[in-house]
C-alpha cells in the first residue's frame, strides 16, 4: 500500500515561497493567481496490509517527524 | 570543567565550538558523534554547532533532533544540563522541542552571511551576566532559515517571563518579534541563530562572543 502525505504550512502562517511563486505567475501574465501555497508530498510504500492500522501509523509518522506541528499541518492519502 | 559539542553529519561549526569552549575552560571538550547513546556524566556544558545535520533534509535540524544522542542530552537537560545551540543547533533545540516555535525560511527568501548588532534583552540569565543589559554586541549570521516563528500566546509568555535573550537591531530574517535567541522557562537551555563561537577571536573581527561562553562556564 502506498501513503502519499501532502504537508504545508498552516493558515496564517507567512509562506515566504509560496508569494514569490504567486508574484512570478502575476509577472507571467497569470493575472487570475491571488496566492500560493508551497508545501511536499512524501510518498511512503508501505508493507502495511489494513488500511485503518495504515493510517493511524503514518499519523504517527507525521506527528513525531515528517510535520513540525508548531509550523505545517498534513493530509495523508492512501492508495492501493 | 568538561565541556562537549555534539558532532552530527554536516555540522560545520563543531570545530568553532570546540575552539571557543577550550579558550574558555582551557580543556579540550569532548566530541560527540551523533550515534552515541550517551552524554558522559562528567560533561556539564553542551553545544550543539551550526552546520546542516543531515543535510538539512527534510526541514533544518529536523532529523538531527530525533537521533539517540539527542534523545539523551533532552532527558539530562531536564534534569539541569546546560545546552546551547548556535544556527544549525536552534534549530536543532526547536525541533527536538526543547525549546519553543519553530524556525523558518528567511523572509527575503536569501542566505544572509553578514555581521549582525544585536541587542542583550536580558542579561539576567546564565548565558548573558556577563553582558550589560540593552548593552550591543556584533555576531556574524550566516543561515537560510532563521526566521523565527511562534504563535502569539507563545511570544507573549517569552517577553513576559524575559527569555528572549537577544534581538535584532537590524532583523535580517523576518523574525517575530527580532527575536535572535531565547532561554527556556528552567534558564538551561539557551538557542540563537547568530554564530558567538566565530566571534572570540580579534582577528576575526571581534571577541563579542566570548562574555556568552564566560557566562554560562562560570555559573556552573
Amino acid at each position: 500500500m502506498k501513503a502519499i502525505v501532502y504537508i504545508g504550512l498552516k493558515p496564517g502562517v507567512l509562506d515566504p515561497q509560496g508569494r514569490a511563486i504567486a508574484r512570478s505567475l502575476n509577472d507571467l501574465g497569470f493575472a487570475e493567481v491571488n496566492s500560493a501555497l508551497q508545501g511536499k508530498i512524501i510518498e511512503l510504500d508501505l508493507s502495511s496490509e489494513e488500511k485503518t492500522e495504515a493510517k493511524q501509523r503514518v499519523e504517527q509518522m507525521c506527528e513525531k517527524l515528517l510535520a513540525n506541528t508548531v509550523i505545517e499541518s498534513y493530509r495523508i492519502e492512501l492508495r492501493d | 570543567m568538561q565541556t562537549a559539542v555534539i558532532v552530527f553529519p554536516a555540522s560545520n561549526c563543531d570545530r568553532d565550538a570546540a575552539v571557543a569552549l577550550e579558550k574558555v575552560t582551557g580543556r579540550v571538550p569532548k566530541m560527540i558523534w551523533h550515534r552515541d547513546t550517551e552524554i558522559p556524566s562528567d560533561v556539564s556544558f553542551v553545544v550543539i554547532p551550526g552546520g546542516f545535520s543531515y543535510g538539512d533534509y527534510l526541514r533544518s535540524g529536523a532529523m538531527a533532533a530525533r537521533s539517540p544522542i539527542v534523545s539523551d542530552l533532552k532527558n539530562k537537560a531536564e534534569k539541569g544540563l546546560a545546552v546551547a545551540g548556535f544556527c544549525n543547533g536552534f534549530q536543532v533545540l526547536t525541533e527536538a522541542g526543547m525549546l519553543p516555535g519553530a524556525l523558518m525560511r528567511n523572509k527575503g527568501l536569501k542566505f544572509v552571511c553578514r555581521p549582525e548588532k544585536l541587542k542583550i534583552n536580558n542579561a539576567n540569565t546564565r548565558f548573558t551576566s556577563r553582558y550589560a543589559d540593552n548593552s550591543e554586541v556584533t555576531f556574524p549570521v550566516a543561515h537560510h532559515d532563521g526566521n523565527y516563528f511562534a504563535d502569539d500566546a507563545t511570544l507573549n509568555k517569552l517577553e513576559k517571563e524575559g527569555r528572549i535573550v537577544f534581538r535584532y537591531a537590524d532583523n535580517p530574517n523576518g523574525s517575530a518579534q527580532d527575536i535572535a535567541g531565547i532561554v527556556n522557562e528552567a534558564g538551561n537551555v539557551f538557542g540563537m541563530m547568530p554564530h558567538p563561537e566565530r566571534a572570540i577571536d580579534p582577528q576575526h573581527g571581534g571577541t563579542d562572543g566570548l562574555d556568552l561562553f564566560k557566562s554560562i562556564i562560570e555559573s556552573i
